[in-house]
């Protein structure tokens, strides 16, 4: 499920514009299968817009127009008959804030499942064992298979932020796209949520952007930099932070702007 | 000696400071004075009309017929009258109403027609209540052939009330965060989908809310209803609830009251008073139901 280079998402010439103006510039990247790889870069560099793109979440605004090509696992997204609701199965997204639904715990890691299944086809057996199955994959089973018809609004901001994550579990995807998905978090939480990456690495192929440069450097094994729309330097993350090639990489690793 | 008094006097009031603050005491009370001005007319109104209804009141003139061309007696016609207007009325515009919300607030996006759909929407919340009679006179009793009919009266209602339904369903809708929907979206699921699943569940009683205050307007409008359907006076059977049928003419509270104070002579005089009694007590009963409502279901609200 990757083209030659082993690459799970690549981009050819990538343009996006939100209405005159051009957030996304001739982006053209390979980001590799099952490792995590993170976009970095100073606020309105186009990391989060180009995040979205891979699931086509972008779209949803009249004003966004965007050319090129983005090829998913082999297959060019923004092909004709790429229907958005199979690639957003396929392509799963954590974001900033942890957004659970205000239903129970299992609801919502149901929720993918019963979205994509006639109502019939479900069996509470079968939905028992998926929602056993996600909430062990990202570490929660053990703290709340007692409490799984609470409200998960209710729960704590890290328990909610992997709950998410497990939502997207059952339903198989490939990609796991993750948008500063610590901002909210404490050191603890943090570092659960990145504990948590290293654990789905290999299975899922991980794109995560983020602000903190040291988190970018701990977790992820290529790093994207990018400055006001443009790739600059995209290579593996030590060789990023240790003999950056571009002196506008080494001055935003510095802190010198951003 | 110089520092000593410059520290006696650091962080005391100033002439300037003690202006700013008698300013401030003045602008507080001013405000606070024209909000708490906002209940006089309301304990005015109501304590003018329950002193001047009293000798009529009771539960007889809610349930009797007028007697003596309405001069004495009671007023059951026009109750039951007003809610059929109300019911009915209120049965076609919150359907058609919460759907179009919907289309507008999740499906639309920012485009010309959808302006326009916007635009309609708010000049048609500005037509003037008289103006949607004369629609209602040539649209319902004569194109449509309804006749004066409660039909005519409660769909020039129903056009009257549909816009503010329309805005008010959106607010509701509005304030359900954008992350839920998100959170659907990105799991695949449609917008009817996400409507079903995660929207509508957590916008009902905002959405009920708003349909339920159009019930004191759809209550309280005479003219819309003057020129369609209600009449001065309609004998029915005292004391049975579906005494009308949907052809004929009825008989309303706000109708009545205009009848008894302007157009009978020598009325008793309680009788207009008991009637705008029993119209606002009508519609404060809903709009106090409307609010039990509304804190019922935020208090079952899920997030």
């Amino acid at each position: 499920m990757m083209d030659a280079h082993g690459h799970a998402i690549v981009t050819r010439g990538l343009n996006l514009w939100y209405g005159p103006f051009q957030a996304l510039i001739d982006v053209t990247a390979g980001i590799p299968h099952g490792l995590i790889t993170s976009l970095i870069g100073p606020s309105g560099c186009g990391k989060t817009t180009l995040l979205r793109c891979f699931n086509r979440v972008n779209e949803r605004f009249a004003y966004v127009r965007t050319t090129g090509a983005i090829e998913l696992l082999g297959k060019n997204i923004y092909d004709p008959d790429v229907s958005l609701i199979e690639l957003r199965k396929a392509v799963g997204m954590v974001f900033q804030r942890p957004n659970p639904l205000p239903i129970s715990v299992y609801e919502n890691v149901v929720f993918g499942l019963r979205i994509h299944s006639r109502r019939a086809s479900l069996k509470r057996a079968d939905l028992d064992a998926a929602v056993e199955q996600a909430l062990t994959e990202v570490g929660l089973w053990k703290d709340l298979k007692d409490r799984l018809q609470v409200r998960a609004t209710t729960l704590q901001l890290e328990q909610q932020q992997k709950l998410c994550i497990a939502r997207l579990l059952p339903l198989k995807p490939e990609i796991i796209l993750m948008d500063e998905p610590c901002s909210t978090l404490d050191v603890d939480g943090t570092r659960g949520i990145e504990e948590l990456m290293f654990a789905l690495k290999g299975r899922y192929t991980i794109v995560i952007v983020t602000h903190n440069m040291a988190q970018a450097r701990r977790t992820s094994d290529e790093c994207i930099f990018m400055l006001l729309g443009k790739v600059i330097e995209h290579t593996r993350t030590a060789d990023l932070f240790l003999s950056p090639k571009s002196p506008r990489t080494a001055e935003y690793i510095e802190g010198r702007y951003g | 000696m110089a520092v000593v008094s410059l520290a006696a006097t650091r962080f005391t009031k100033t002439a300037l400071a003690a202006r700013k603050e008698r300013a401030e005491a003045v602008a507080k009370w001013a405000f606070f004075g024209m909000a708490v001005a906002m209940i006089i007319p309301l304990v005015a109104i109501i304590a003018y009309l329950l002193y001047r209804a009293a000798p009529s009141l009771s539960l007889e003139f809610l349930v009797e017929m007028p007697r003596r061309g309405m001069r004495e007696g009671g007023i059951w016609p026009a109750f039951i009258g007003t809610l059929y207007l109300v019911v009915i009325s209120l049965a076609v515009s919150a359907p058609i109403g919460v759907l179009a919300a919907i289309y507008l607030n999740e499906y639309a996006r920012d485009t010309w027609f959808n302006r326009l759909i916007n635009l309609a929407v708010i000049n048609l919340a500005g037509v003037p209540s008289i103006v949607h009679a004369l629609f209602g006179l040539g649209a319902f009793v004569y194109a449509a052939k309804f006749g004066y009919s409660i039909v005519a009266a409660s769909l020039t209602l129903a056009i009257m009330t549909l816009p503010v339904i329309i805005a008010s369903t959106r607010e509701a809708l509005a304030s359900v965060p954008m992350a839920f929907r998100e959170a659907c979206w990105n799991v695949g699921a449609t917008r009817w989908q996400t409507i079903k699943a995660v929207v509508l569940p957590n916008s009902i009683s905002g959405i009920l809310t708003g349909v339920i205050l159009q019930v004191s307007r759809a209550a309280g409008e005479t003219a819309p209803i003057m020129f369609t359907g209600a009449v001065f006076f309609k004998a029915i059977q005292p004391g049975t609830v579906f005494p009308y049928r949907l052809q004929d003419q009825c008989m309303a509270l706000s109708m009545h009251l205009y009848t008894v104070s302007t157009q009978i002579p020598n009325v008793k005089e309680s009788i207009p008073y008991a009637t705008a009694i029993v119209l606002l007590g009508t519609v404060l009963l809903v709009n106090v139901s409307a609010i039990g409502l509304r804190v019922w279901l935020r208090n079952r609200k899920r997030w």
